[in-house]
């Protein structure tokens, strides 16, 4: 099964005249990893608020798990996204009034697909998550906004990993660390996103991460405007 | 949606210094607003209060406003008297059931003293046609007896048998007659009229301290000590007003052209509630200014917590495009920022009514010494309920707007990585 298909998609920004994006074709098999990687401006948060349903394209399809969001309403493409897409950003966006717990079950709160699909107590669902990305339990409690970095980038991962999204995306979330714990993290990424079946899109511009991802892209590749400019 | 309040209440406490800033603001404003609304119509209610069951009141001619004022209230001076012979010629005509004279003019230490007739104890009323009590003695049998009102005996700390000594004029700077005390012979219970700031004496009293006295002043070289003033004739040669009830109240307009057209001076008879609207209407412009003000004080208010909440809008708008991120719709956020509004705005009317209520005791006796206003303490009436939710409705309206438009933006903003 697909997860993702994009179709003869073409963006461009309002009020500028060159084109964003312009991609003929790109697939996603279901639980397929992929390393999605370029330069800084090449369209990469672009292609990410179009696969969240931010921006609409002006030409095209944008096929998630069969559905065309770009045919959706807005409030179904919300509705859509919470259901079936786990986002992990660099900020990590996390509520820092919020017990770091909490925030790990704001997906449930809003959406009951994630709900029903993190068990009959998502709370404990929440908790086990969160030793297994190895948090200790004295920061579970704690507001977000006065965890270290690295445990926030945890609280982040598992609020992004509750109720198996079949979906996960991912932009840039290890710049905050260094190189070793970096690979770390993506690792631990990997493996939690294999556990619960979900594609895993995972943005960088660093291409040394890339080594255990099981298909790697540069966006040039499928983005005909790069190709056109590079020509 | 339990879980949405306790997103809400959580969201609130972190910014609780803002929202409580704006909270303190809102019951500055609600304090005011009904601050304003309850002096208003406790102002009425004093005056309406005063006087009951009084169908006529009689002065020298003058405005009407003003006879009530000086006649009624004891506030102001009278500019001229009324001879005892018209007050006679009043108080006998067939048509009126009874007249109480009232001789104005003198003061002890900034409360009017009142001479009157003994009858005036029985015959007064106030409020709903009640009689006056005395809570101590009884009335004034002879010359130098006073009766006090609640409020001088409470507020100077008289009692019975105590001597007072009463001021020529208004002022608590004026002339004393001091060689005349007056002994306390009863105090009043409280009315909450111009009563209980009165010293009640008799008329004649009023005209044994004056017998030395010659246009405002003691006689240069005469003296009468007070023990020989029996010896004179003290029945009053002029009186200050008179309040008349009549045996059938039809008979009111005759009466009043009857004193009208009286031939011997120049007289005036008001109705009471006529004088009192008239009153009313001189003073609206006043009380329309001042609801303006508070009004405009509130609308400041108002515009102060739009103004904080969307000076927090930036930490709003990032938690809102996290909420929206994640799956809020419309109706989650619709509900997280109208609960924190009610919340804020109602929290803030109430403690704006706390501090009304404080503010109202703490003030009360000076109202009620300087401008003879009663202010009650109760429970908000029908008007102030109305002015509290019109604040609430408007705080509401102003923590809505912010809310709306942080939705607005909310998406691109919680979806984009770099914020």
């Amino acid at each position: 099964m697909t997860a993702l298909r994009i179709t003869d998609l073409v963006f461009r920004w309002p009020r500028q005249a060159e084109i964003c994006l312009d991609i003929a074709r790109f697939d996603l098999a279901a639980g397929e990893r992929v390393f999605l990687h370029g330069a800084s401006g090449s369209g990469k948060s672009t292609l990410l608020g179009l696969l969240g349903g931010v921006a609409l394209p002006q030409q095209g399809r944008i096929e998630l798990l069969g559905t065309d969001i770009t045919r959706l309403s807005s409030r179904a493409r919300d509705r859509f996204r919470a259901d079936h897409i786990g986002f992990l950003f660099q900020q990590f966006n996390l509520l820092p009034w919020l017990p770091a717990i909490d925030n790990v079950l704001l997906p449930c709160t809003f959406s009951a697909r994630r709900r029903e699909r993190a068990g009959a107590d998502p709370r404990a669902e929440a908790e086990r998550m969160l030793r297994h990305l190895d948090l200790d339990t004295a920061s579970w409690r704690k507001p977000a906004g006065e965890l270290s970095v690295g445990q926030q980038q945890r609280v982040a991962a598992a609020r992004a990993l509750i109720g198996r999204p079949e979906i996960l995306i991912s932009d840039e979330p290890t710049s905050a660390l260094d190189a070793e714990r970096q690979q770390v993290f993506i690792d631990l990424l990997l493996q939690e996103s294999a556990a619960v079946g979900a594609t895993l899109v995972f943005v960088s511009h660093d291409r040394r991460l890339a080594g255990h991802f099981d298909r790697v892209v540069a966006l040039d590749e499928i983005n005909r405007t790069a190709q056109e400019v590079a020509a | 949606m339990k879980a949405v309040l306790r997103l809400a209440a959580l969201s609130a406490w972190s910014r609780r210094l803002t929202l409580g800033l704006t909270l303190v603001a809102i019951a500055l404003a609600v304090t005011l607003l009904l601050a304003v609304e309850r002096i208003r119509v406790d102002a009425r209610q004093s005056f309406t209060q005063s006087v009951s069951g009084v169908d006529l009141v009689v002065g020298a001619r003058t405005g009407s406003v003003q006879l009530m004022l000086y006649a009624v209230f004891h506030a102001g001076a009278a500019s001229n008297n009324i001879a005892w012979d018209s007050y006679q010629m009043i108080a006998t005509h067939p048509a009126v059931d009874w007249a109480l004279p009232l001789s104005l003019g003198d003061s002890h230490r900034g409360f009017a003293v009142l001479g009157t007739s003994a009858d005036y104890f029985a015959r007064f009323r106030y409020g709903d046609r009640e009689e006056l009590r005395l809570r101590q003695g009884k009335p004034f049998a002879g010359v130098f007896e006073a009766v006090l009102g609640s409020e001088v005996a409470q507020g100077l700390g008289y009692r019975l048998d105590d001597k007072i000594i009463l001021s020529h004029g208004l002022g608590e700077l004026g002339p004393e007659h001091g060689d005349k005390p007056f002994r306390v012979t009863g105090i009043l219970a409280p009315t909450g009229t111009p009563v209980d700031r009165t010293v009640h004496v008799s008329l004649e009293s009023i005209s044994a301290l004056h017998l030395d006295w010659v246009g405002g002043a003691p006689m240069p070289g005469v003296n009468i000590p007070a023990e020989f003033v029996a010896k004179f004739d003290l029945r009053p040669k002029q009186i200050t007003a008179a309040l008349v009830g009549l045996k059938q109240r039809g008979d009111v307009f005759r009466m009043q052209r009857f004193v009208n057209q009286y031939r011997g001076e120049p007289l005036l008879a008001v109705l009471p509630g006529v004088a009192l609207d008239e009153l009313w209407q001189s003073i609206a412009l006043l009380e329309r200014t001042l609801l303006a003000v508070s009004a405009l004080v509130v609308l400041v208010g108002l515009a102060g917590l739009a103004a904080t909440l969307l000076a927090g809008l930036n930490e709003r708008r990032r938690e809102l495009a996290i909420l929206r991120a994640l799956g809020a719709g419309p109706g989650d956020m619709f509900l997280m920022l109208t609960a924190e509004g009610v919340l804020v705005t109602a929290a803030g009317a109430l403690l704006g009514l706390a501090l009304l209520t404080v503010a109202s005791s703490l003030a009360a006796p000076w109202l009620l010494d300087r401008l003879g206003v009663v202010l009650g303490t109760r429970w908000p009436g029908t008007a102030e309920l109305a002015l509290i939710g019109a604040v609430i409705a408007t705080g509401l309206v102003a923590s809505l707007i912010p809310g709306w438009r942080a939705w607005r933006m909310s998406l691109a903003d919680g979806l984009t990585p770099k914020l």
